[in-house]
Parts: structure tokens; sequence; C-alpha cells
């Protein structure tokens, strides 16, 4: 019995290390994608992600760890995103111009090809909503390029003597 | 430069502005942490073992919960004996 529960484990340790060793670039792409490249926040979303895959890797049998493990990745993204959903923030990276929700729809449509109804699904929306946010999304990246996505300066207006 | 409408995503047929947008999504690709793979596994065992300790304490009281019914059940059953002698004996015709 201990050596069969033994044998369970360390076979459920060599899965998930062959799957990290597989998936953990891509989910890391994403990631990067989504938080605009913060080292720290990409990281801890990783983490969490991949070990929900391990606290349920049994459970998945017959279903794709790496749906799985993204989608983990994709909910705590947008439970942290949270009150910040619709507001832009200040950050440098591709897709900083974008709200998070936005990027969100265009990293899993555009980058992870997962499709609108799916998208839907996943974040609570109906799928003409997801079709119009990234339609937006697409339009606000291709009207600037990125070369010119670098912030830039207010001039101080001269307030002149009075 | 043409706007993206609606429409353009309606339909699956790839397009230039489609693959202007995927090219900036591409692009290099951050380094994977060597530890990465450790650190999850020690949180995903950690959560396993919280979920199984759990589940074991769940367990215990639906067990102790069932025992303690059964014997309060046993205790104060209250049609188990010979019918009570305050009872109005049984009306015949």
């Amino acid at each position: 019995m201990r050596s069969g529960h033994e044998e369970s484990e360390r076979r459920r340790s060599y899965e998930f290390e062959a799957f990290v060793g597989g998936a953990a670039g891509r989910l890391l792409h994403v990631a990067a994608l989504l938080t605009c490249e913060d080292a720290k926040a990409c990281d801890q979303l990783l983490c969490h992600a991949l070990s929900r895959a391990y606290l349920n890797w049994t459970r998945l049998r017959g279903e794709d760890p790496y749906a799985y493990a993204r989608q983990e990745l994709v909910l705590a993204y947008a439970r942290r995103a949270g009150a910040r959903w619709l507001h832009r923030e200040p950050r440098d990276g591709r897709l900083s111009r974008l709200t998070a929700q936005e990027r969100l729809v265009l990293v899993l449509r555009l980058y992870e090809g997962v499709d609108e109804e799916q998208v839907a699904a996943l974040l609570g929306m109906p799928v003409d909503r997801v079709r119009a946010v990234c339609a937006r999304a697409c339009n606000t990246l291709r009207s600037t390029p990125p070369a010119a996505a670098a912030p830039v300066a207010v001039p101080a207006v001269a307030g002149g003597a009075r | 430069m043409s706007r993206c409408t609606v429409d353009d995503w309606a339909s699956d047929v790839p397009d230039r502005k489609l693959d202007e947008v995927r090219r900036t999504l591409g692009g290099p690709h951050p380094a994977v942490p060597a530890d990465l793979s450790r650190r999850a596994e020690e949180r995903g065992r950690r959560l396993l073992h919280r979920r199984r300790v759990l589940h074991g304490v769940l367990l215990a009281l639906a067990v102790a919960a069932l025992i303690a019914f059964t014997v309060l059940a046993i205790l104060t059953w209250p049609w188990n004996g010979a019918t009570p002698p305050e009872t109005a004996p049984p009306v015949t015709w």
C-alpha cells in the first residue's frame, strides 16, 4: 500500500517535470505578454498555475494539462487585474497600451489561438464582446508602432506671469 | 492605415493585419528560471498535503457525527420498549 502510494507520487513528479520542461517556455511568454514583462509578477503567475496543475495532476487524466495550466494562469491574472481591469497601466512593453482585458483577449485569441467561444466562456463574457475587444485591441496596437510606444513626457505648459 | 473592423476577426482567413499583430505578440522569449519546476512542484506538494489533511479532518468529523447520532438514537429511541403504561388502552368496538 505504502509503496504503491510512493510509486504514484514518483510518477506524478516525473510526468510533471516533463510537462514543465515542455510547456514552461510558452506559458512564461503568455505571462510576460499579460504582465508587460514584469518578471516578478510573471514568476508568481507561472508558479501558481504550475502548482495548481501539480495539485490536480491525477484529475487531469484525459485532459490537456497545458490548457488547464493556461486557464489557471489566465484566471489568476484576471483576479489580480481586478479593479485595474479596464484601465491602462503606465508600464512599458509590447502590450502596455492595452487594458488588462484587451491584453487577455488578444493573447488568448492571437497568440494562443483559442476559439472565441472558449475565450468567452473562460472570461465570462458574451462572444460578441470578445470579438469587439479583440478588434479594438488590434486597432490600438496598430495605431502606434512599437518604436513610438515609449511614453512621451508631456511638456509643461508655461504658466506666464500673472 | 486601414482600421480593423469586427468583421475582420469573424473570419479565420489569415490576413496581413492579423499577421502583423501576431508578429508583435511573438518576438523575444524570456528565459525560464532554472528552479521554476522545483518551486512549482514544492508548492504543489504543499497544496496537495493541505488538501489531504483537510479531507482527513472532514472525514473524521463525518464519522464522529455518524457515531454520535447512532448512539444518541439508540439511547433515546422512543418506541423501543413496550407500550408505556400511561398510554390510553386501544379503543375496540
